[in-house]
């Protein structure tokens, strides 16, 4: 057969593409930030109020404050469904909308692996607060990306350290499982685990979940044939109730259960209710918490009927961490028109600057209404992650409660692995690192 | 009248076997060759290289590979998507492991593999055959998928499980520009496309046929099977591998073994099917198809100036892409190849039909 044809109808559906493709109108007082969201498939219910959250806070500022000095946020979203390739094509279609765009959350680590190396030459930053690479903190390796507030190591640390704390500090001899997606999200905080366990003397039992984790009989079997002290539970969307349900079936008590935080939120533990109770999760600095910023995104935005989600979901973990993620990305741009021009529309690469020398102090916290939410944070060159906090809530049957003072997690064992696996993947991947000194 | 053979004379063997034997189409062919070598590369934007062409060449690649296992030889594989990971991996462990290891090497060093791999797993064909084959070479996917997923090796002991490649270096220089990547994929799309194209064309693509259209006749008349079927495996997934290491390498440059799951398998075969079974030009339709559409549909609200809510528009595109799909399969149960072969027909005669 002719394979011109083929040819014919390719450039057809090109040209059709590339003509249709509709062009950068922003105008120069207008900054783009762009939305990689998941609302459909097997983590839309962890994607739905993450990407409320992103869009109500863009949308709070733009009413509130009238944009950033003057420019105006405007964004566009993109549906992944949490997969890689459409999570590529949503980047290369956003990209270079507008002035450039402001940095993407991709929320997803899969994503988060595919355009990383595409950043590095695009030169636009990629912002993965709470997920990504863990080694990607390290700012001379990763010069693009920004895992702020923490990475699934601290996340590990801490959660590890509170266990630590319930057992008196001694835990020889115990055995903690990590139930996780069996995917890179998943498999990431083991090299922190496998480290501290060599530490302290705990075993480690690593017991796979294949996505997305609605059958986990088998693994909850093994939990009771094994009887583990603690599980630490990485999972994400639908695997998360599925799973706390087959530990209430078990009867493995929920307080015995950390959940990291993506499957720590409201939408997680309500339909199970109190089959739920004592059921334990992180949280990212104190998301948990209501602020100044929830009763403004009511007034400004929900009482005009512009909210993106329903009301009900204000103050839902996940919406407010959405909320801080959109926040952060906000306070780069702000930052970087203080070093290029206020009220400036900015470039990718000017924003990626303004990440880079975030400083946001307990007064600015406290006057953007994230007082209560989150502790000052710093980030630098070297130190793409700022300044990790964490604490632990509990469900009560009803609603999360803080159960732990703030934690930060042990730099004795974070700063080594992250030294050593970004050294690693600057080698894998023969990249040059940069000076920061 | 476009098709006017008048006056055109196949004088010799060799004009008689020619690939484009009328000249309207050798021109065509031509015309194509400079549209996409030179005037795709001067004019496209980056989006539409690295979102659009790139994936729709690298996936018509695999579907080749995969048209010449289902479409002329008649095994039905699920397991498509696993040989693209073995492709995938091996190149990235070619080029991990050994310093400067050339592209094309760990390129096509992810095809042998694959082809390995493919004979391998091609064996069960011997003994079972139509949908049992099919759930025999599921087995391929779910164990490689396994593979890539709990051997640490494979990762080359990445503690995630995924992996990323390096900057391209094709003979010394960079490949880093959209455009150099779409050249890339588009010189590996025309030398194995042609490659198919002759082989089905030739001894061994009539055994291939032969094998398909009924295996004990074709076994009566002194076609091995043994060899046939096999070597059937090996040729696709050869070009499978090769299409998965650039999917790999290319399009994504770092990816978890999710990108390689079942679901590849499927939107694989679901492109040779709308393409058309048993048809080079098909396996582009079909990629074309499956590629492009969703894509189109997904501008479309765009164009509109609708302002729908992203899930809603997700939705509605999966509905109306599932309802082409219906709609396509039963106008021409052949495949878009087929549709395009009347059509040809047609104009052969246009203006004046008997």
């Amino acid at each position: 057969m002719r394979i011109r044809k083929q040819l014919a109808a390719a450039a057809l559906a090109v040209a059709s593409i590339a003509v249709g493709a509709p062009a950068a109108l922003a105008q120069a007082n207008e900054q783009f930030i762009p939305l990689l969201v998941y609302r459909t498939g097997q983590f839309a219910p962890l994607g739905i109020p993450w990407a409320d959250g992103k869009q109500d806070y863009l949308k709070l500022v733009n009413a509130r404050d009238g944009g950033v000095n003057g420019v105006k946020l405007v964004f566009e979203e993109c549906e992944t469904s949490y997969d890689a390739a459409k999570g590529v094509e949503c980047y290369e279609r956003l990209k270079g909308k507008g002035t450039g765009a402001s940095g993407f959350d991709t929320q997803s680590t899969g994503i988060t692996f595919a355009v990383t190396d595409k950043a590095f030459v695009d030169k636009v930053s990629v912002e993965t607060a709470g997920y990504g690479l863990s080694q990607s903190a390290d700012g001379t390796v990763f010069e693009w990306n920004f895992p702020l507030l923490g990475t699934y190591w601290t996340a590990a640390d801490v959660i590890m350290q509170d266990i630590a704390k319930k057992e008196k500090g001694d835990l020889k001899g115990k055995k903690i499982a990590l139930v996780y997606h069996d995917s890179p999200y998943g498999k990431e905080p083991i090299a922190l685990l496998q480290k501290r366990a060599a530490a302290q003397g705990f075993e480690l039992l690593l017991l796979p979940v294949t996505p997305p984790g609605v059958e986990q009989k088998s693994t909850w079997l093994q939990i009771r044939q094994q009887k583990p002290d603690y599980v630490l539970f990485w999972s994400a969307g639908v695997m998360t109730p599925a799973g706390i349900r087959e530990a209430q079936a078990t009867g493995f008590p929920r307080e015995k259960i950390y959940a990291i935080w993506w499957a720590g939120s409201d939408h997680d533990v309500k339909d199970i209710g109190a089959g739920a109770k004592g059921y334990n999760a992180i949280t990212l600095h104190n998301s948990a918490a209501k602020d100044k910023v929830h009763d403004e995104l009511k007034k400004f935005v929900y009482d005009k009927g512009q909210g993106t989600g329903a009301a009900d979901e204000i103050g839902a973990i996940a919406h407010t961490r959405g909320m801080m993620i959109a926040m952060l990305q906000v306070e780069a741009i702000r930052a970087a028109q203080e070093k290029y021009g206020k009220g400036k529309a900015l470039t990718s690469e000017q924003v990626r600057w303004g990440f880079e020398n975030l400083n946001l102090t307990a007064d600015r916290l406290k006057a953007l209404g994230f007082g209560e939410i989150m502790r000052p944070v710093k980030t630098s060159c070297s130190n793409h992650m700022g300044d990790d906090w964490a604490r632990i809530v509990q469900w009560d049957g009803s609603k999360w409660e803080t159960k732990s003072d703030w934690y930060q997690s042990d730099k004795s064992y974070i700063a080594p692995l992250v030294k050593e696996f970004a050294e690693k993947y600057a080698k894998d991947k023969n990249l040059k690192t940069r000076s920061c000194s | 009248m476009f098709y006017r053979e008048n006056g055109q004379f196949k004088s010799s063997y060799r004009a008689d076997l020619a690939l484009f034997p009328v000249a309207q189409d050798r021109w065509a062919m031509l015309a194509l060759a400079v549209v996409c070598f030179v005037i795709v590369p001067l004019t496209v934007s980056d989006y539409t290289f690295r979102a659009v062409l790139v994936p729709f060449l690298i996936l018509s690649l695999a579907a080749i590979g995969l048209n010449i296992l289902v479409g002329y030889c008649g095994q039905i594989s699920l397991g498509t998507g696993a040989f693209m990971a073995v492709g995938a991996y091996a190149a990235y462990n070619l080029q991990v492991r050994f310093d400067g290891m050339p592209l094309l090497v760990s390129i096509l060093g992810g095809g042998v593999c694959a082809t390995v791999v493919g004979v391998l797993f091609g064996i069960p064909s011997l003994r079972i055959r139509g949908l049992y084959l099919a759930v025999a070479t599921l087995a391929a996917q779910f164990f490689i998928d396994w593979f890539t997923n709990r051997v640490k090796w494979v990762t080359h002991d990445s503690p995630s499980g995924s992996v990323g490649v390096r900057t391209l270096q094709l003979l010394g220089c960079e490949l880093n520009t959209p455009v150099q990547k779409y050249l890339l994929c588009l010189g590996f799309v025309l030398v194995f496309g042609l490659l198919a194209k002759n082989l089905v064309r030739g001894a061994i693509g009539r055994e291939w046929m032969a094998m398909r259209d009924m295996d004990v006749a074709a076994a009566v008349i002194g076609i091995r099977p043994v060899y046939a079927k096999l070597t059937a495996f090996a040729v696709s997934s050869f070009i499978v591998g090769v299409a998965g290491a650039l999917w790999g390498f290319v399009h994504l440059g770092a990816w978890e073994p999710a990108a390689f799951g079942i679901d590849k398998s499927f939107q694989l075969l679901f492109m040779v099917i709308i393409g058309g079974l048993g048809s080079i030009v098909g396996s582009f339709f079909g990629a074309a198809f499956i590629v492009l559409l969703p894509l189109l549909l997904n501008y479309v609200p765009h164009w509109l100036g609708l302002s729908i809510s992203t899930a809603t528009a997700s939705h509605t595109e999966h509905m109306i892409f599932g309802a082409l799909i219906v709609f396509f399969l039963i106008v021409e149960p052949h495949g878009l190849a087929r549709l395009w072969s009347t059509a040809r027909q047609k104009l052969r005669l246009w203006p004046f039909p008997h």
